[in-house]
């Protein structure tokens, strides 16, 4: 895999699409739960992903629900590190959209965040998540973030005050994560009223693009997500099929059921 | 009624173990590594605490909560027969004789009252041994409160007696079925339940971990244990302060109140952990469950489970000040095993007629160890946090013993 992408390719990338006036997609997979996984992020572009994010599994997940709790566990019962993941994305095709990893911050102290974040750049992975570190406590990560090419998006929740919203929002690169529930991840039967007051005063701050997650979970939720946002991140619903067994042609047909549903807005 | 233990204003940020600064640090550890759902609960819960403890109001009902409930202040019990045996003078801070039988009431009662402030109906906790389960279930019955206890499943299986109380208490106990199903593991549980319940729920942490402020918060409401022991030693000690001060450290709580009353002395601070739970002993800079601290972890940087015969020590860190102690040099941490603590829980019910938890038991196995290799000089003075009562490992001792 090249090195391809450039600083701030994820944000570049979005937005472009977002302003041809496409919603954008971003599908979830845990690395490593299953021999071969990074067959999925190619079915995920070719099914109409505009980029991947890639959980890095941790063993003390506290901002998942029990289906990525779950592929966490899998994928650590395999035998799978940070380390191994990313040279196994290293030796994999690019699926020619951005990488985005999501993990907890403790793997990312672990080698410490330039060492973390240049092993992020090596492998092809062009943005970071990291749920468990809010904007007050970002400086350390984002400075070696920015250093390394990688888009470090920070996340907004329904409970964020107006003003923290407008600083998450300028510092997030990328995109904005806005969490769309109070609560952890998961299939949800509706799209939580919160998701779109989120999206709204997310709006009213920034013109960063702007991707919903946490529940939503069918094609009807995510045409109603990428109604008021930019996006949606789409996980717990992709790994209950992979935890089941589905593989790679089943979630590219399932991956364009959400993109079709996008695309009717 | 006593004097309230908190004490009133901010203490110098700069202090041993005063007021953290701003971003909730004790140097380079702490912080509020929460989820972003959670960052304005916890600021809620700061400015709550910040407001409650220069409140007199607030003060004066948590000192009459724990005189008249908690059964404070608590004896400092000269160890005789156990300082002959050992040739140091040995004296116990008996939390043991709390109601509900350990120190965790101190800080329950703290944020429960702190809950009812804010205007909560419902605590949510997590528990390893089920003494914080106890003392929430009970506080939580005492001022009208729901509780909900989250617990790992080995540990429900290894303190089925201390799950029993909590239910009829009148306590939610959620079994917890992922990783080890032990400590760790239900504080997980708890914060991930606790994002879905903000609104109408205060979670009850019960040592001195999770994010800012609950490491400060929870060792002010155990401090009490410390600024007693200091007085009750100034009264009884010839020099006033102990030559050393030793608690058994899990989480951290009830050591990090006992140190809190003797940071400013020149007494020796000693925190005891289990050889298989020795997050700062052993342990190397992490983040979890909303804190900076040191942490048990693979090579890999996944949290390693701890093991130990005492479940309330079954933790794989540290709160984040011990790892700040331990780097200033001001307290040291030192481990034993299973066996040790073992038989530092026989040793001392045949020479006291105490029979401690064997959490507490770490700690006295220490002191035993440390009196016999010249660790603690003989006629030395140790004070030791006796943190709660045997009845709970009853079980467990029976199988060993």
């Amino acid at each position: 895999m090249t090195n391809a992408l450039a600083p701030g390719a994820v944000e570049r990338h979005l937005r472009a699409r977002r302003d041809a006036g496409r919603r954008l997609l971003m599908p979830y997979i845990t690395g490593g739960v299953t021999p071969g996984w990074t067959d999925y992020l190619r079915a995920f572009a070719e099914a109409g992903a505009d980029a991947v994010e890639l959980g890095l599994p941790f063993s003390d997940p506290t901002l998942d629900g029990v289906t990525i709790q779950r592929a966490s566990e899998a994928a650590l019962a395999r035998g799978v590190s940070t380390r191994r993941i990313l040279a196994e994305l290293a030796e994999a095709p690019h699926p020619g959209v951005p990488l985005v990893a999501s993990t907890y911050y403790n793997l990312v102290l672990h080698d410490g965040p330039e060492a973390f974040c240049a092993a992020l750049r090596r492998a092809g992975v062009a943005g970071l998540i990291v749920p468990d570190l809010p904007v007050h406590e970002a400086d350390e990560l984002a400075d070696a973030a920015a250093a390394a090419g990688i888009d470090l998006a920070l996340l907004a929740s329904p409970a964020t005050p107006q003003a923290r919203l407008a600083e998450i929002a300028r510092r997030s690169r990328g995109f904005v994560y806005a969490v769309s529930v109070m609560g952890t991840t998961g299939e949800r039967a509706a799209l939580a009223a919160s998701a779109a007051e989120l999206a709204a005063r997310l709006r009213h701050g920034t013109d960063r693009p702007i991707l919903l997650g946490f529940g939503i979970s069918t094609p009807d939720q995510a045409r109603e997500g990428g109604r008021h946002a930019d996006g949606v991140v789409v996980g717990a619903a992709v790994m209950r099929r992979v935890l089941d067994g589905a593989g790679p042609d089943d979630l590219r047909a399932f991956i364009a059921t959400l993109r079709r549903a996008l695309d009717q807005e | 009624m006593r004097e309230a233990s908190l004490r009133p204003g901010p203490a110098p940020a700069a202090a041993t173990m005063g007021e953290p600064g701003p971003r909730g640090r004790f140097g380079g550890y702490g912080g509020r590594y929460a989820p972003e759902s959670l960052v304005e609960a916890c600021r809620e819960v700061e400015e709550a605490f910040r407001e409650a403890r220069e409140d007199p109001g607030f003060r004066n009902a948590l000192a009459e909560l724990l005189a008249l409930h908690a059964g404070r202040p608590t004896p400092l019990t000269p160890a005789g027969r156990l300082s002959r045996e050992l040739g140091v003078r040995l004296y116990l801070k008996r939390e043991d004789l709390t109601h509900t039988g350990s120190h965790k009431i101190n800080n329950v009662l703290g944020q429960a009252l702190l809950a009812t402030r804010m205007g909560r109906r419902r605590l949510i906790a997590e528990t390893g041994a089920g003494q914080h389960g106890v003392a929430t279930a009970t506080a939580a019955a005492l001022l009208g409160l729901e509780a909900t206890v989250f617990m790992g499943e080995r540990d429900i299986e290894r303190q089925a007696l201390n799950v029993f109380r909590m239910r009829m208490l009148g306590a939610e106990v959620v079994p917890v079925t992922t990783g080890s199903r032990t400590l760790k593991d239900a504080t997980s549980e708890a914060m991930r339940h606790w994002v879905g319940a903000t609104a109408g729920s205060h979670y009850c942490v019960g040592s001195v971990i999770g994010p800012d402020p609950y490491p400060w918060m929870v060792r002010e409401f155990q401090r009490v244990i410390g600024d007693e022991a200091r007085a009750q030693c100034a009264a009884e000690l010839p020099a006033g302060v102990p030559d050393h001060v030793v608690a058994c450290v899990g989480g951290g709580s009830n050591a990090a109140g006992t140190f809190a009353g003797f940071a400013d002395t020149t007494a020796r601070l000693t925190g005891v952990e289990a050889e298989g739970g020795a997050g700062a002993a052993r342990g190397r800079l992490g983040v979890l469950h909303g804190c900076r601290s040191l942490f048990l972890q693979d090579g890999d940087g996944q949290i390693v489970e701890a093991h130990s015969i005492a479940a309330g020590l079954d933790y794989p860190g540290v709160g984040p000040e011990h790892a700040h102690l331990r780097e200033l040099g001001r307290a040291r941490y030192v481990t034993v095993t299973d066996d040790e603590a073992v038989a530092a829980a026989v040793r001392l019910a045949r020479a006291e007629g105490i029979v401690p938890a064997l959490e507490s038991a770490h700690a006295l196995a220490w002191v035993i160890r440390a009196a016999g290799d010249g660790g603690l000089p003989a006629g030395s003075t140790v004070l030791m946090t006796l943190s709660g009562r045997g009845d709970k490992d009853i079980s467990t001792l029976k199988e060993l013993l």
